[in-house]
């Protein structure tokens, strides 16, 4: 099938699903109060856009994201590094990190606004946790697996340890660390949203927990799909940074060629 | 067209006579119970070429990795140039049986990467390393990456890699072993004109017999594992430069084959019989 016809098919089903969705509505067999009309979410959201203060909450849930996203990754590599090259530290370590990825990270929000207030850094911390254990465990495994072969070599070629790091544990680690920058970026998004959600005064998950309060499905359902198109942006900036980063990998159309 | 009668000698000095670069002084190597091997004697004087055959895990890489510091003797010691081998040695140069490139790193950066451990600058490097690719026949190719090279080209970046800091001893641990027969051709005839150029001391490992003969001043043959130890040596007195695939038909090889086929087989029945 060529992609013009999955195109037209996707679309298809889009508009099936919407269209039926406004029709239900319509004709009365979807009641409102639990699923709002199609029409009224998009009005909403174009209300949203057009309105200068709305970014104010974008921005805000960006920044605890972005944040939270670069020190939970930040830490996680370097812990995950760290443990990977020494065997010792990460047998002694290994239960209290078990225990600690144990614990539902959501029951610490709390604690956090607790001891952070209800500003930026409660929320930053929570995605904090979300992000470092799935960074650490990838960038753990990552060095872990380096080729043996390949780390003889550079032994010999004359690579001092800070060298070996740099020129094989990392570039090694980092096709793992990547595919696991991706699957964060959603925990970062969830840590800042859920945070918002428990106490904050702006952002997106307060505009969604707001709009819940006032029983307004409409408010609802407009912020989660804004909260979708917000996580599929991130996701798309880091799909170029990916294939930035690591060129030297084959893919599968360069593999064929071969 | 007289043949040569080879005699298995144990230990000849080499036509050069020059001084030993590797010494291995009776080592043993031992890992927990298992003894690899046991009471190894070889020295490869500068300039040598030696190959040392044996049946299939005899130990054979454990002697090279002891060379190369990787693995420490369980007695005995390994000397390179008269100091003895402590840790990881860096003025060898290791043509390894599997990819051993980074794979992160494009062809030139993976030559220049003995030079960059040495703090050599920037343009010097850059220099060297382009010289050494079109050497070995890469001109053109220096920004492609290890997966967008095919084996035999690959494996030439490997040698470049190798050799670019001058190492004062190579060793080759069955580096040609994965390549089809014609790219191991090329390859063996590509690696004797180098070596040729700049006489090293060279100690390959190897299951290839006919690579032994073919390539080395002298073939040392090692006994089936464990407890693996040199039971002859040999010395090929074949006139260089060779061509590998047409010294194969020259009556000396085949008698030195005899020889040493002779002295070979039982190694590796034996080896067999202990597998079963």
């Amino acid at each position: 099938m060529n992609v013009a016809t999955e195109r037209f098919i996707q679309l298809g089903l889009l508009f099936a699903i919407l269209g039926g969705w406004q029709l239900g509505v319509s004709v009365g067999i979807i009641d409102v109060f639990f699923f709002p009309a199609p029409m009224d979410i998009f009005n909403q959201i174009v209300s949203w856009v057009i309105d200068p203060n709305f970014y104010r909450h974008v921005t805000i849930t960006l920044t605890e994201t972005v944040l939270g996203y670069v020190i939970g990754t930040g830490l996680g590599v370097a812990a995950g590094v760290w443990l990977g090259l020494s065997r010792s530290a990460a047998r002694i370590l290994d239960p209290f990190i078990k225990g600690l990825n144990a614990i539902p990270r959501v029951v610490l929000a709390p604690i956090f606004v607790l001891w952070l207030g209800l500003g930026l850094w409660s929320k930053v911390a929570l995605a904090v946790t979300l992000v470092f254990f799935i960074t650490f465990f990838n960038a753990m495994q990552g060095v872990r697996e380096v080729n043996p072969v390949v780390l003889a070599n550079a032994r010999i070629l004359g690579a001092k340890r800070s060298e070996l790091l740099r020129h094989v544990y990392f570039p090694a680690a980092a096709s793992w660390i990547l595919s696991s920058l991706r699957t964060s970026v959603g925990f970062a998004v969830v840590g800042a949203i859920i945070g918002e959600y428990l106490g904050a005064s702006a952002g997106l998950g307060y505009l969604i927990a707001q709009a819940e309060g006032n029983f307004d499905a409409v408010g609802v359902f407009a912020g989660i799909i804004i909260l979708a198109v917000f996580v599929l942006v991130i996701d798309r900036i880091l799909d170029v940074v990916e294939n930035r980063l690591i060129k030297w990998r084959p893919n599968a159309s360069e593999e064929r060629a071969a | 067209m007289a043949l040569a009668v080879v005699k298995p000698v144990v230990e000849e000095p080499t036509p050069q006579q020059k001084k030993a670069m590797v010494a291995i002084d009776s080592v043993t190597m031992s890992f927990g119970t298992f003894v690899a091997v046991e009471d190894v004697n070889l020295t490869v004087a500068d300039g040598e070429f030696l190959a040392i055959v044996g049946p299939t895990g005899c130990g054979k890489s454990t002697i090279l990795n002891a060379i190369a510091g990787l693995l420490k003797p369980t007695s005995g010691s390994v000397s390179i140039d008269g100091n003895r081998v402590s840790g990881i040695q860096n003025d060898i140069g290791y043509l390894f049986q599997q990819d051993a490139l980074l794979p992160w790193k494009t062809a030139i950066e993976n030559v220049e990467l003995g030079l960059l451990f040495r703090g050599v600058g920037t343009l010097e490097r850059r220099e060297r390393s382009t010289a050494w690719l079109t050497k070995v026949g890469l001109k053109g190719f220096e920004q492609r990456y290890p997966h967008q090279l095919s084996g035999g080209q690959r494996k030439r970046v490997q040698m470049a890699q190798a050799l670019i800091s001058g190492p004062k001893v190579i060793l080759m641990d069955e580096p040609f072993s994965a390549l089809d027969i014609h790219t191991r051709h090329l390859m063996q005839n590509e690696l004797l004109r180098l070596w040729q150029e700049e006489r090293r001391a060279v100690v390959m490992i190897t299951h290839d017999l006919e690579e032994a003969i073919a390539l080395g001043d002298r073939v040392a043959v090692l006994a089936a594992g464990p407890r693996s130890r040199v039971i002859n040596s040999f010395p090929v007195d074949l006139e260089r430069p060779r061509d590998v695939a047409e010294i194969k038909l020259d009556p000396r090889f085949m008698d030195l084959y005899r020889n040493i086929w002779a002295s070979l087989r039982g190694e590796v029945e034996k080896s067999y019989e202990r597998r079963d």
